[in-house]
């Protein structure tokens, strides 16, 4: 029964934390513009807009796909505030992000191809990351439970750091910042229009806004796993780490896709490999002492 | 109703169509949506995508190629939706009214909410046509802007 008060808080209140932490973001990025920017409830201003617009579809295909990337972004967050299995949720997030690209792939425009492509090529840089961060997880408590994490009295981050700032390169990725927004970019429609978001019109547009705040709170709440145990450690940690990102958004330029799969191939999976080895290591000195 | 409608006063967003203008219209266009005037502060942002657009900006005369574009744009573009002629091409044809391959303004083509006069049209005057067109959207659905 508590668990099911949790899951409904979560539904609703996630969208409202992400709609927020976009507008902090709108501001913050006007400011370091020399702007001064939209009011903070403008998404919400965009999103009841975008709902109130005539719904007009490329095909009937891409609704089935935005449908379900919001429901997976939802079970995976679901995952994570009822402390299940972190495994288990890299591979529905996984398949969230799938269902956004094949709905880019089931419309005729080049540009969500392209923006499909590059979606996918960006999955193939951020998903080996994120799974090693569950064999990272299970490497120190012995569990892929988020329970686990939350039960133990050191956290992640002691041991996982290589991982962490692994991580936060895939946080970009992840919430479509500069330099990795290629797959979609607020600012670039000379380049593609707007990626693999281009079909998709009023109501279903505001869809995929809404998915978009799931996803920010989902990974800033992987983030904040890091430090665990006092949670408000591990939030301040994440919203930390999302003003970062935000700072990085604005003083880099747009990459281009293969530039990114080197670039987290070669440090990313790189720091997270040295990290298991060592954990490998580590484990095998204990056992001799 | 209402929580949309306010929405849609406070997030119009902008696509840039050029039919065949001399590039004075645009280059305000674009200098109207720089950090001078950050015209992001009413939540205007510009989309370059019919499908996510709310208003239509369009500059120049309208020419027989550019005709069936504009249409198709027009076309794309969910309801409710707005059109802003800016420069006096664009309202009457201007200097090429006469010109063989130019039909006249774009109220031939599309339904012309706001005309923005000036050759070239100033930035301020721009952002005061999408004011008023949200004026009018507001006047349209009983809302105070």
């Amino acid at each position: 029964m508590n668990a099911w008060i949790i899951a409904i808080v979560t539904v609703i209140v996630a969208p409202f934390i992400g709609g927020f932490l976009a507008g902090i973001d709108r501001r913050i990025t006007a400011r370091l513009q020399g702007r001064f920017g939209p009011p903070i409830l403008q998404p919400f201003y965009d999103f009841f807009k975008l709902l109130g617009k005539s719904k007009i579809a490329a095909s009937r295909l891409q609704l089935m796909w935005i449908y379900a990337y919001l429901v997976l972004m939802i079970t995976a967050l679901l995952f994570l505030v009822l402390r299940l299995d972190i495994l288990l949720m890299m591979f529905i997030l996984g398949f969230a992000g799938v269902c956004f690209a094949l709905g880019g792939f089931s419309s005729r425009s080049p540009y969500s191809h392209l923006g499909a492509n590059r979606e996918l090529m960006q999955m193939l840089a951020y998903e080996p990351v994120l799974l090693f961060l569950a064999l990272g997880v299970y490497a120190q408590n012995g569990s892929f439970l988020i329970s686990q994490i939350y039960a133990s009295p050191t956290p992640l981050i002691s041991r996982l750091w290589p991982i962490f700032i692994a991580l936060l390169v895939i946080l970009t990725i992840k919430l479509r910042k500069s330099p990795f927004d290629l797959s979609t970019s607020h600012h670039a429609h000379q380049e593609l229009v707007k990626g693999i978001m281009t079909e998709y019109s009023g109501p279903y547009y505001a869809l995929i806004e809404l998915t978009e705040w799931y996803e920010i709170v989902l990974v800033l709440g992987i983030v904040s796993l890091f430090v665990a145990n006092p949670l408000w450690v591990g939030i301040i940690i994440a919203l930390a780490a999302y003003v970062l990102e935000l700072f990085v958004d604005n003083i880099t330029a747009r990459m281009t896709v293969g530039w990114m799969v080197r670039f987290v191939w070669s440090v990313g999976v790189t720091l997270c490999i040295l990290n298991l080895i060592w954990f490998w290591v580590f484990a095998a000195f204990k056992g001799v002492s | 109703m209402g929580i949309i409608a306010t929405s849609r006063l406070k997030s119009p967003w902008i696509m840039h169509f050029d039919n065949s203008s001399c590039n004075g219209c645009d280059i305000e266009v674009l200098a109207s949506l720089t950090p001078l005037y950050d015209i992001e502060r009413f939540g205007i942002v510009n989309m370059g995508n019919p499908k996510h657009t709310d208003v239509l900006v369009v500059t120049g005369p309208v020419n027989r190629r550019t005709a069936r574009v504009l249409k198709n744009l027009y076309d794309q573009i969910a309801d409710p939706k707005m059109v802003i002629a800016v420069g006096t091409c664009s309202i009457s044809g201007g200097v090429f009214h006469n010109c063989y391959n130019v039909l006249g303004g774009v109220d031939k083509v599309v339904p012309v909410d706001v005309y923005v006069p000036g050759c070239a049209a100033r930035p301020e005057a721009i952002i005061d046509g999408v004011v008023m067109a949200l004026q009018k959207l507001a006047k349209l659905q009983g809302v105070a802007l």
